[in-house]
């Protein structure tokens, strides 16, 4: 009888241990943990491409080889975005007809945060991009908004990632559930195949980065934000992120969604959270 | 020897007669054809938009039967709007599935 007891509370306790040994690894493995997450992002391509420096991926294709990143040298000497950043310069410095300035909108007078963007709201409870907050500071001082795709917003934007050159990424997520919702949600969008050729952001720019589509060398997903706004040759002009997200979606043969839509400003946020440490280099250039 | 010559009469009947159905002209698609088929796929269609799934294609290939059949050509508009209807079901399921199926992707 004492023989079956013990073997009876023996099993127990094996079971319970292995019970308490698995349970937080599930628990884990549901848990949003931004943290873990930019660190197992970047240490992915860190391993992939062990001879990339790190801070280069914020150069996309041009950060994939020795050829491509010498047509990239070339092309900085007379960059095709100088004509949007002299444009945007003067526009940021333009007052609205009230006599105010996109500087009274921002923090520091707009200048130097691009690498703060896009934030987390809490007032708010969503992601509040750049493209969005200066649309939102053109409203607030009775201009119209810009279209989120075309060249004036552009232009704003790679001015201001022009005065934050060289500063690392820095997105916070605050202590809300909804943060963490908002980061969890664009990592979702971001691995979520869509559109007739079901493909997602991943397919191309986590799975094949440095491999040609067409006659293109697919950029790594890590830092490619930083990049933003870029002057694209396909596109003969400048192009927002939003423009990229549109894109993007149209070539998988899918629907976009509206501009500034909840998703395309998740993906924003967590693209740009995964990014953390890595230098603005926008406005950028890509073939 | 009269009974297997009826029975191959018969079968050569039946045999003619299956042929005749094979290659009959199918019955030329009418209006009322392509309203069935084109509310069942913009059902289809709205029901993948809903999800924000919805495929540039099917967008395409739904237009595509709305002018065939605006000119009268109601044989390609009932197959242009079943291809639709196949077209967003798939983009439905393709949204059903990544629910889950993203993790696959995801790094960790």
């Amino acid at each position: 009888m004492k023989a079956r007891t013990s073997i009876l509370f023996g099993s127990l306790s094996a079971a319970l241990v292995a019970l308490a040994l698995t349970s937080p690894r599930v628990v884990a493995a549901d848990k949003v943990d931004p943290v873990a997450d930019a660190r197992a992002f970047q240490n992915f391509f860190f391993q992939k491409f062990p001879d990339v420096k790190h801070e280069d991926f914020v150069n996309g294709p041009y950060s994939m080889n020795e050829d491509m990143k010498r047509q990239w040298q070339e092309k900085e000497e007379f960059p095709p975005y100088e004509f949007a950043l002299d444009a945007g310069k003067e526009m940021f410095a333009t007052p609205f007809k009230n006599g105010k300035t996109y500087a009274d909108c921002f923090p520091n007078g707009g200048v130097g945060i691009r690498q703060n963007y896009p934030y987390f709201d809490e007032k708010e409870g969503k992601v509040v991009t750049l493209e969005l907050a200066l649309n939102r500071c053109r409203e607030a001082n009775g201009e119209a908004p810009y279209s989120y795709v075309k060249d004036e917003m552009a232009s704003l934007t790679a001015y201001m990632a022009f005065t934050s050159r060289g500063k690392p990424m820095d997105i916070k997520i605050p202590d809300d559930p909804r943060a963490l919702a908002a980061f969890e949600n664009g990592k979702r969008y971001f691995y979520t195949r869509r559109g007739q050729m079901n493909f997602s952001c991943a397919s191309c720019h986590v799975q094949s980065p440095g491999e040609r589509i067409r006659a293109e060398i697919l950029a790594p997903a890590l830092g490619i934000l930083n990049a933003m706004p870029i002057y694209r040759s396909e596109w003969s002009g400048m192009g927002t992120t939003t423009r990229r997200f549109v894109t993007c979606n149209s070539q998988t043969r899918a629907v976009p969604l509206e501009p500034q839509a909840d998703e395309y400003r998740d993906v924003e946020y967590f693209l740009s959270y995964v990014a953390n440490g890595l230098p603005i280099s926008g406005p950028g250039a890509r073939p | 020897m009269k009974r297997s010559l009826a029975c191959a009469m018969v079968l050569a009947l039946l045999l003619a007669f299956s042929f005749a159905l094979d290659v009959a002209p199918a019955r030329a698609a009418n209006e009322a054809d392509y309203k069935t088929a084109y509310s069942a796929a913009e059902a289809a269609s709205k029901e993948a938009a809903s999800l924000r799934h919805q495929w540039t294609v099917t967008v395409s290939v739904l237009a595509a039967a709305k002018k065939a059949a605006d000119g009268g050509d109601f044989d390609r508009a009932v197959a242009a709007a079943r291809e639709a209807e196949a077209l967003a079901k798939a983009s439905i399921f393709q949204a059903t599935t990544e629910k889950e199926a993203w993790k696959a992707m995801e790094i960790r």
